[in-house]
This record gives C-alpha cells, structure tokens and sequence, in this order.
C-alpha cells in the first residue's frame, strides 16, 4: 500500500522543472503522481466540488474547450488544462495546480478518453468528431469508436453533448437519456461533394456509401443511407444563419430548446463555427442560457497555438496550426477565402506528438494556394517532404526553399513580407511549439505558461 | 505523381478509377491498389475476387500491377482477419496473410539487391505476410519489421506485379521505383522502354531523412 505524495511536493517539480529549462513543466508533475501513487489522480478529481466535464475530439479540442471554459468560468471555478496537455499526465497536473478549484474541465486525447473517464468520473462528456490523425498511434479510426462507445456506456448517469454531424460520434447517443446533439443546418454553406479525406462513409449498418443532403466539414453534415436509412439524428442544438467573413471572423445563430442567440466569433472558417457550437451546446446542457453563451463566444479570442496573430516588429505572423486533412483542408480553404497568401512558411515535423507517418500531406487539398503562392518556406525535419508535395501539386520548383531550420526559415519569410505585411506559418504541433518559443525568446508573445488560465 | 513524371518525359498518363461494380476495362497498362481499413478492406476484396479472371488476364498479357498495404495482401491467396475468418484474394502473389495482435508500425528501410537500390517508407499493419517458398520478396529489411516482424524481407514481386507494405508515400520517395513502373507500363503500351533522368533533388533529400528515420528508429523486431 503506497502512502500518497503530497501534492506540494509534486506541484514543486513542475516550477523546478521550468527553471531548469526543460519547457513548460506542465506535465511531469502529474508524470511522477501517475507513476507513484496512481489512484492519487482519482482523488484529486473526487474533491472538486462540481465534479469534472471532459471534451475529446480529433480536431478542436484545444480551441473547444477553450471557449467552454470562457462560458463556464462566471459559474464556477475552473481546473482546466489550457495548455493542451491532455494525456492522463498532463490532466493529473492541472488537478495538482489547481487547489480550489470547484469544476474540472479538460480536454482529454481521444485515446486517453477511456482512462481519464475511467478515473475522473464526469458528469458530463462532450464528444465533437473522429477525424484520421496520426494513424501511427492508433492505427484504425473503429477501433477509438468502439472504445468511446464503451466509455459512453460507462458513464449513464453523465450528460453526453455529441455532435450529430459525425456519423460515428452522433450514433453514441443514439437511445440514450441525458444526451445532447448538436449539428449545422445552413444547407447554403454546404460543399458540393465530399472531400476525399473523410473517413466513415460507409453506413454503420449496412455498409452502404452514405449520401448527403449537405456537407460541411469533411465528413461531417446530414448524412443518410440510401439503402437502411440510417441518418444524422434529430439536432437539439443547431447552428443556423451561417456568415463566414474571411479571417477576420465569423457569426450563426445558436438555436436551443431554451431559445436563440446570434453569436459573433472571431475566429474564422465552418471549423471554428463547429468548435463555438460544441462549446455552447455543452454550456447549454450545464445550465448557461443561450444569451449568455453568445456574449461569451464573442468575447473569445484564439486559444493557445491554433490560429494566432503575433506581432514581429514592423510585420505580423498568421499562425494556423495543421494536424491531419481534415483539420489542413479548412485551413487551406480559410486562407484561400481570407485572400490566398503570396508567401508561406509551412513547417512538418514529425515527432510523436505530430505524427510520425508524415502520409498526411497527401491528403490534404494544397492546390487551391499554388495559384497565388509566389514563394514557399518549406521547413521542419520533413521539409523536403513537404516540398515534394507541393511541387506534384503544381508548384513550380524554382518557388520552392527548402530550410530544414526552423529559425532560418522564419528569418527568410519574414524578409519576404513586405514592411507592415503579414507572413502565413502553418506549422504542425511541435513545429508550433518551437516557433512560439522562438518568436517569445525575441520578446514578441507570453510564453504558453505564463498565459491567463 | 506518377502522371507528373511521364508528363515531364513526353508522355499523357490516362488516369481511371475502376470502382465497386466497375468491370475492368481491356488494355489498361498499370493497376493501382492500395489500402484501407479493416471494414473497407473487407468490402473490397470480394469485390476484387469478382474482378479477379479479368485482371490474371491483364497481368499475364503484361500488364504492370502496385499494390500497396490492403491492396497487397489481397493480391495474395487470402488474409485471415484477427477474429480468424478467411477473406479470399485475388492469387497475384504467391503468399498469405495472418492478422496479428499487434501492429508493426514504423519507418522501413530496405535493400533491393535486385535493382541495386534502397527503398524508404513507412510501414503500418497488423497483417504478417508470408512469402511462399521460392516467392521474391520487395528487398531485405535494414530497418523495421517487414512482412512479418521476422523474416528479414518486405513486399513481394512476381514479373511485373509490385506488393508491398510501404508507404509514406512510397513513390516521391523513392523515384527509381516510380520510373521502373513506368518504363515496364510503357513497354506494354508499346512505347519507348528509356526515360530520361530527373533532376530530383528534392525526392533524393526525402529519401535521405526517411532512410535515417529509419535506422535511428524503425521497427525493432
């Protein structure tokens, strides 16, 4: 029998952590809790007063529950893990931080799903999408489904938010009390044919390709099958009114059971309409009124790394963070609508945390900028990749730099972009990381931990 | 990018897609199959057995055939999924496939003594793929887990029929492979069997950082 660590020795590592250098420090105390007194995480979250809320999805967790906490923050003390550390490790040290804290609210990797619920016990679960991501860590898309399907089932008394557009994630809630779905309908913003990236096409019944009364986001929309009809269910919550301006932002309307509201975002794309409507819904099904959920998604800007406006001397970054197609396709699609950039830095790595099967790229529609791109930055350890990519898609070679350096490569976009000009980075994760923390060391943005919580 | 590169050498590469249900057309030079998952997989290979007369057909009159993950393991004579059930596949190439517990997933790198080339790509599957006695593999694994975690090879090729496990992708990568496929599919169309050299710096740099994946952490058998 393990006696327990006391918390204040373990939040002691995370600050020494930092001083020597080793990066934000945000996960190894809850590291050392996990290996040394495991059920010590199941205790933690027991003592939160208002219990715990987990969000998971392949795409939008960060920004997601991002904007949900900025909904849940005036009713409740948050635990929250803003910095996106969201294996049990990282959810074990945000538990640690957080010492009076009266509600958790996490963002939980869709394969840690299980075991965080597992020892969390929320009250209430917001599922969003599956997307194909690193397919080197989990190898089949099912297989996830299958275990969120067991979680669901663990957890009958909890509230399930799920996002009806998604034929997988919908159908978890499908017969089932205390459930929440959400789901667009705005036929208008609707994509003439599905993407090649999306995955579940197949009906979950019967095998046949699901046709579609409109598309939005990859495989997401209203979907049925021609042959069993099996179909998107009823939506709770829909987004209505869809206006999508550029990047500068975007607006639809919130319409619930409790009423509507006109939402303004910030931030632009469908994508972002999908993640502010997640929110909403799953501030709606824990007691925020839909007037209320509105002002706070107006209020709301980028969360950490995803899309981000940085100001470098006279010049600005535009930073999108890319993961997988699906996710890349709209931003492609976002750029292209905003004004399609004459120079990017686009940065691959492939770690772990990036995905080590850099076959993504294949997949991801990059035409749409060749025309307008003058000059391509291509950077990360798999930057020649990166470039082969675009130049068998159409990109004349000579347009074409390859510069594995991360901080070379910033230095050469930004000495494309004219004074006052903004330069377009899309980085994948690590790459993201590196870049902030090069861009910070020259005094332009908060290094991610010293940013609000 | 198989068009790019015979487009760049003179030559109109004329893309179909040959679907569920679609009969296989006369004439066609090179056959494309890759992968998927497990439920599509299964949807398709009694698709391909249905196909199966038509493409022995195209192959033994020379056509050039790539199969790629899924693809390859159903050229072979059957796969048996992890629950133990057989699917049957198309006998292209002389082996069969067994589902695993586990996956084999990472950076590969292999030697092709037979084109006197190195092969780089990724790898992820379940399946082990084993080669019948005599059978010629892709090339010999100096990194990563290959057909079967044990054996020391990768991939299989028959005359003109290429099954292999690699991806990644596995072409840009590796443009020597991407060029033998169309000098053997041009040959068949009956056009000149000698292209020219690209430039390919850019694929030789790919290659060079997937080749060191590969030593510093493919798959440990």
């Amino acid at each position: 029998m393990r006696a327990p660590i006391p918390p204040a020795a373990l939040r002691a590592t995370g600050a020494l952590s930092r001083l020597a250098g080793r990066g934000g420090g945000t996960t190894l105390p809850g590291k050392l809790l996990w290996k040394l007194d495991p059920e010590g995480i199941d205790r933690l979250a027991g003592r939160l007063p208002q219990g715990s809320v987990l969000v998971s999805a392949t795409n939008g967790k960060t920004t997601t529950t991002a904007m949900a906490a900025g909904l849940l923050a005036p009713t409740a003390r948050l635990a929250h893990n803003a910095s996106g550390a969201n294996l049990v490790s990282g959810i074990a040290s945000t538990l640690l931080q957080a010492r009076d804290a009266e509600l958790g609210l996490f963002e939980v990797d869709e394969g840690a799903l299980p075991e965080v619920a597992r020892r969390l016990r929320p009250k209430a679960l917001l599922l969003a999408n599956l997307f194909r991501d690193q397919l080197d860590r989990y190898g089949e898309l099912e297989l996830v489904a299958a275990r969120w399907r067991e979680t669901v089932a663990s957890l009958p008394e909890a509230v399930l938010v799920v996002n009806g557009d998604d034929p997988q994630v919908g159908d978890l809630g499908r017969d089932r009390p205390r459930t929440l779905v959400f789901g667009i309908d705005d036929p208008a913003h609707a994509r003439p044919s599905l993407q090649h990236a999306a995955d579940s096409k197949y009906c979950l019944r019967c095998g046949t390709p699901y046709e579609y009364a409109a598309a939005y986001v990859g495989h997401l929309g209203d979907y049925h099958c021609p042959r069993c009809g099996h179909a998107r269910p009823a939506l709770d919550v829909a987004a209505r009114s869809i206006a999508l301006h550029g990047l500068d932002g975007s607006a639809f309307t919130l319409a619930a059971p409790a009423g509507e509201a006109r939402v303004e975002l910030r931030l632009p794309g469908l994508y972002n309409v999908y993640n502010a409507l997640a929110a909403a819904s799953l501030a709606l099904a824990l007691g925020v009124s839909p007037a209320d959920a509105a002002a706070g998604l107006a209020r709301f800007s980028a969360a950490f790394g995803r899309f981000e406006r940085i100001g470098v001397g006279d010049r600005r970054l535009l930073m999108l963070l890319v993961k997988n197609p699906a996710g890349a396709n709209e931003v492609v699609r976002t750029l292209v609508d905003g004004g399609a950039p004459r120079a990017a830095v686009i940065a691959l790595n492939d770690e772990i945390a990036d995905g080590r099967d850099v076959s993504w790229i294949w997949d991801v529609d990059v035409e749409p900028l060749i025309p307008g791109l003058e000059r391509l930055v291509a950077t990360g350890s798999r930057a020649a990749e990166l470039a082969l990519r675009f130049a068998y898609g159409g990109l004349d070679r000579g347009r074409i730099e390859v510069e594995p350096s991360l901080e070379r490569a910033l230095d050469r976009g930004l000495a494309l972009t004219p004074p006052g000009g903004e330069l377009t980075v899309l980085p994948t994760y690590t790459a993201m990381l590196a870049l902030r923390r090069i861009v910070a060391g020259r005094g332009h943005v908060a290094n991610y931990w010293e940013g609000r919580s | 990018m198989l068009a790019e590169r015979a487009r760049a050498r003179g030559h109109e590469l004329d893309v179909a897609a040959i679907g569920m249900h679609d009969a296989v057309p006369a004439g066609i030079d090179l056959f494309y199959v890759g992968g998927g998952q497990d439920r599509e997989q299964e949807l398709v290979a009694h698709d391909l057995v249905a196909k199966g007369e038509a493409l022995h057909a195209a192959v033994a009159d020379g056509a050039v055939f790539l199969a790629v993950c899924g693809g390859y393991q159903l050229l072979g004579r059957s796969y048996v999924d992890v629950a133990g059930r057989e699917l049957p596949g198309i006998g292209l190439l002389p082996l069969h496939t067994v589902a695993g517990s586990t996956r084999m997933i990472g950076d590969v790198l292999l030697d092709c003594a037979w084109a006197d080339r190195s092969l780089a790509g990724f790898e992820n599957h379940a399946g082990r793929t084993l080669l019948d006695r005599g059978a010629e593999p892709l090339g010999r694994v100096l990194a990563g887990f290959g057909n079967d975690g044990s054996s020391g090879f990768e991939g299989c090729r028959s005359g003109r029929v290429f099954g292999t496990y690699l991806h990644g992708p596995l072409l840009p990568r590796n443009p020597w492979l991407a060029d033998l496929l169309l000098t053997e599919a041009l040959a068949h169309a009956g056009l000149e069997t000698s292209l020219e050299p690209l430039g390919d710096e850019l694929e030789a740099q790919a290659h060079a950082v997937a080749a060191e994946r590969a030593r510093a952490r493919g798959g440990r058998r």
